[in-house]
């Protein structure tokens, strides 16, 4: 692979979490029956007019000024036309020559540490519906349309072909989605298609300053199938290269059961896409005000807040870029830790127990979270303070779990609190010595970790509510006194 | 079987006097439909039930003293354009035949909202595309001042039946002159609003940035009374203006004294009849008595406009039409193997001959390659239009010309597209600038047919527009002339 550098350059679209459509008043909600989320408008009835939804003007302002990009004071929609039923209107109202902003970048970590990659453009336009065909697409009979998926606002984000490996362009694509969740701009759930991604790729002779002849992959619904595609078309260019051949300019479709892609169609069937200003709406000019009022009530970046996190909390960084993952996530976290001061176990518990539970990092998954952040940070405070033990914790965290209560009224109510008693635990430690005198043999014949035998032996008999710490010492004190 | 010769006016005095009953005039109007729409074909669908359930409704109204405007339990007429819930609404073409909008046009509501009767649809140009309503894919609707003449067009169904005495009043859409033109050739009032005055929701697009909604009536008090009961800010449309509407009827008040009106050299040059232009000179004349000061001015971009327009007008078309495709409603021819082939099929069956030819004017004036020197140069010439418009109203209130150069044609008499094209010249200009224009009765040529006199106005600037038309209009007598329909 050597003997090419890799360019890729991504598009992705964004469906944006605005409670009603782009260009008319139905809701978005995902996996309503089908075509019960529409109305004339975004059905493309003759005689409708759109009317844009300022809500998704606000993200997309939102989510330029996040990233750097110039917000023009004037944008304009265009009307993108082919054929698709799809499509209601067979144009799709999108933006094209003024988009809503342009020029800024993301920041993203790098196999050789931070790159900056550029973002080209970013504008907004209409989703189109879905169509379900009756069996296997090539034997359908028929082929249905859900018109509830039409007319969601999309945002588009162009970068720059500045990403230089597969890797790469993964760890674009999950910082831009970090980016999104903290805006709260998008629920960046790739399975529903919240968040979809087409990657351009083309190879060229190491420090050429010439682009080579691109491909475009569509169908990348996952991080890991963004990786593999591109890995697949970098190693199948490679090799058309290597052997003295040229790459065809096309659009490949992933098939992600076989790993392959595979063409779609060529570009000397592309479509003319008839682009030409939208005459049904006027074009939208931007209060500066406005869009300084969002800048103003921008949250802070997730990469400011994942440094933030090392230097303030001394979090290492895996630890930090996990937790600032998504806003919900990053602000659970620090409301934690301000309730009880020990950053890192805290983060041990979320990263350890808390998302493999929620099966999410989103601030949807963050925000029906049955455990509380000043109950998580409760649960540290009590296995600080010595009131319980860590194996105890893990019990009460999964009856925190189910039933959403505080540790403290779980720990008191289940009578789970560490016996820290000295006294009390004496006698059982007298005990397991009585009963185990091969340990205590084999101590005295030099093996010190025979009294590890009799620790667990107190711990069982105290049903794991002993202060392993304290028993430890106590076995430790009795053994050499003998 | 002669209308008594009531104004929207009289109608509703008469209402209110308990004079005469809504419901007994709108069974007059549908009688009259149906002994004389057979021959002039002004309707495509008749709804005598719901007009029935609407003049009771009316009628009770006015008996409990509480009527809901002016325009209450007056019986008009809708182009086929226009959403109407529940009622089919075909825009003259095959390719609707059977569409049954499940919504009401803002204009349709609002005229519901002032108690209006409506009558039903009137026939038009497929899509609006027409100065005959020849192109309608369903019937030809004749010229009630001569059964072998046309309507004009694209409205020409309302034109029709208001002149004919089909309706007290009607609504149509002016694009390049589809209001005015037939106005002028059926011896009615057309008023164009300035574009935005109106809101265009549930209008049938054909080009969206030329499109205006726009009355037809007997009198020019009777276009003020319909637009003001129409006119104003919609939310459901982004182009429609947030302006406050004045009382139109009431503005109608003070002549035109002291008002300065521009003649343009360009609109009485060659092509133009010169029994039109002798009437329309006259009329000038008239509003000079009555006042006026009158000057010539000079658009010298006129002549590029029949060629702008006949680019801008296709393209947004050609847009605005692809959602015929048979998928969704409307005709589909089944049968093909494919996708591709089922939607061929479909649009090759349900659009007409000049649908066609403009779609394909339009898709070209789009395409790579082509958008710069056609779409792009239209838009640049579209821009000196206004400019030259502007400037011209730096100097006067009001221009006066001749809506059409010609009087209504014969039937099958301008089978070129071109010469029917060429129609237009003298009311794409408003058109293009989205000015006011208003199309007034001004005389009739030797055999009997009705001369238009156009008014153009400054932008939102209908009340002066109307105020000069109705001095005129009330300085002479050719509204008292009705065609007798046999």
């Amino acid at each position: 692979m050597s003997a090419f550098e890799t360019v890729i350059g991504l598009e992705v679209h964004a469906q944006l979490a605005t409670r009603s459509k782009m260009f008319c008043g139905c809701p978005t909600g995902f996996g309503a029956a089908p075509n019960s989320q529409t109305c004339p408008i975004c059905l493309g009835m003759p005689g409708v007019l759109p009317v844009i939804n300022r809500r998704a003007v606000e993200f997309a302002v939102r989510t330029a000024l996040a990233l750097g990009l110039r917000v023009n004071p004037a944008c304009r929609f265009a009307r993108k036309h082919y054929y698709y039923p799809d499509m209601p209107k067979n144009f799709q109202i999108s933006q094209y020559e003024e988009p809503l902003a342009e020029d800024g970048a993301l920041e993203i970590e790098g196999a050789a540490g931070p790159r900056r990659i550029g973002i080209q453009r970013l504008h907004l336009e209409e989703d189109v519906g879905k169509l379900v065909h009756e069996g296997a697409f090539a034997a359908a009979q028929a082929s249905l349309v859900d018109y509830n998926r039409s007319g969601v606002p999309l945002m588009e984000t162009v970068s720059r072909p500045d990403l230089r490996s597969p890797e790469e362009a993964a760890a674009y694509l999950r910082a831009f989605r970090a980016v999104l969740l903290y805006l709260g701009v998008c629920d960046g759930n790739m399975e529903e298609g919240s968040l979809r991604c087409d990657a351009n790729i083309s190879l060229r002779a190491p420090g050429s300053a010439e682009l080579g002849t691109k491909v475009e992959i569509k169908n990348l619904n996952s991080f890991r199938n963004v990786q593999r595609a591109l890995e697949h078309e970098e190693r199948r260019q490679a090799e058309a290269l290597a052997a003295g051949g040229r790459i065809v300019q096309e659009t490949r479709l992933f098939d992600a059961d076989r790993g392959v892609t595979r063409s779609m169609r060529s570009k000397e069937y592309a479509h003319d896409y008839r682009y030409f200003p939208e005459p049904d709406l006027v074009p939208l000019k931007l209060d500066p005000a406005w869009i300084e009022s969002i800048r103003a009530a921008l949250p802070e970046p997730p990469r400011a807040r994942r440094q933030r996190f090392v230097s303030q909390y001394g979090l290492p960084v895996y630890d930090a870029q996990i937790l600032t993952q998504s806003r919900a996530l990053a602000e659970y976290y620090e409301t934690a830790v301000r309730a009880h001061d020990n950053p890192k176990a805290i983060s041990n518990w979320i990263m350890s127990e808390l998302l493999r539970e929620l099966g999410g990092d989103d601030d949807a998954a963050i925000a029906r979270t049955p455990i509380l952040p000043g109950h998580l940070a409760a649960l540290v405070r009590l296995i600080d303070g010595g009131t319980i033990s860590g194996k105890i914790a893990k019990d009460v965290f999964a009856r925190m779990l189910a039933s959403g209560d505080d540790p403290d009224t779980i720990v008191r109510r289940e009578g789970l609190t560490q016996v820290a008693d000295a006294g009390a635990l004496e006698v059982l430690v007298d005990q397991a010595i009585a009963a185990n005198p091969k340990a205590v043999a084999d101590f005295k014949a030099g093996k010190t970790a025979a009294s590890k035998a009799l620790v667990g032996q107190v711990m069982k008999a105290s049903a794991g509510r002993a202060n392993p710490g304290l028993v430890d010492r106590l076995v430790q004190e009795k053994l050499s006194r003998m | 079987m002669s209308e008594p010769a009531r104004t929207i006016r009289q109608l509703h005095a008469a209402f209110t006097a308990s004079a005469i009953s809504p419901v007994a005039v709108t069974e007059e109007y549908l009688a009259r439909i149906a002994a004389l729409d057979p021959k002039v074909g002004a309707y495509l669908t008749v709804t005598p039930d719901e007009a029935r359930a609407a003049a009771t409704a009316a009628e009770a109204r006015y008996r409990a003293g509480r009527p809901l405007s002016a325009l209450d339990g007056v019986p008009v007429a809708l182009k086929d354009v226009f959403c109407t819930r529940g009622v089919r609404t075909t825009c003259g073409s095959k390719i609707l035949e059977t569409f049954v909008p499940p919504y009401d046009a803002t204009i349709v509501a609002r005229l519901r909202a002032a108690g209006a009767v409506i009558l039903g649809k009137t026939n038009m140009d497929e899509f609006a595309m027409g100065s005959s309503t020849e192109h309608s894919a369903f019937q030809v609707t004749r010229n009630p001042w001569d059964l072998a003449r046309v309507p004009g067009g694209s409205s020409g169904g309302s034109a029709a039946a208001v002149a004919g005495g089909l309706a007290a009043g009607a609504f149509g859409t002016d694009t390049g002159g589809s209001v005015r033109q037939p106005a002028a050739f059926c011896g009615v009032v057309g008023l164009k609003p300035t574009y935005g005055r109106v809101s265009r929701y549930g209008l049938i697009a054909f080009a969206s940035s030329l499109d205006h909604v726009a009355p037809f009536a007997h009198d020019v008090a009777d276009a003020a009374l319909l637009l003001g009961a129409t006119a104003g800010h919609d939310p459901l449309d982004a182009t429609s203006v947030d302006a406050p509407v004045p009382d139109y009827v009431a503005a109608l008040a003070g002549g035109v004294a002291g008002l300065r009106i521009g003649v343009p050299d360009e609109y009485f040059g060659a092509g133009l009849d010169p029994e039109i232009e002798r009437a329309v000179r006259a009329a000038i004349e008239v509003l000079r008595d009555l006042g006026a000061g009158v000057e010539r001015v000079s658009l010298p971009t006129t002549e590029y406009g029949v060629a702008t327009y006949y680019v801008v007008a296709p393209a947004e078309a050609s847009s605005n039409l692809a959602r015929y495709d048979g998928v969704k409603y409307g005709l589909r021819v089944p049968g093909g193997k494919d996708l591709v082939e089922m939607v061929s099929r479909t649009r090759a069956a349900g659009f007409g001959a000049e649908v066609k030819r403009r779609i394909m004017l339009g898709t070209y004036a789009l395409s790579t390659g082509y958008y710069d020197a056609y779409y792009g140069q239209a838009q640049k010439v579209r821009t000196l239009v206004r400019r030259e418009f502007e400037a011209a109203f730096a100097r006067v209130d009001l221009l006066a010309a001749p809506t059409t150069p010609g009087v209504a044609f014969k039937h099958g008499e301008k089978a070129d597209p071109l010469a029917m094209y060429m129609n237009d010249v003298y009311t794409i200009p408003a058109s293009m600038t989205g000015l006011p224009a208003i199309s007034i009765p001004c005389g009739f040529n030797g055999s009997g047919l009705p001369i238009g006199l156009q008014l153009i106005g400054r932008a939102l600037d209908e009340a002066t527009l109307l105020r000069a038309a109705h001095a005129y209009e009330q300085a002479t007598t050719w509204r008292e002339r009705r065609p007798e329909v046999a």
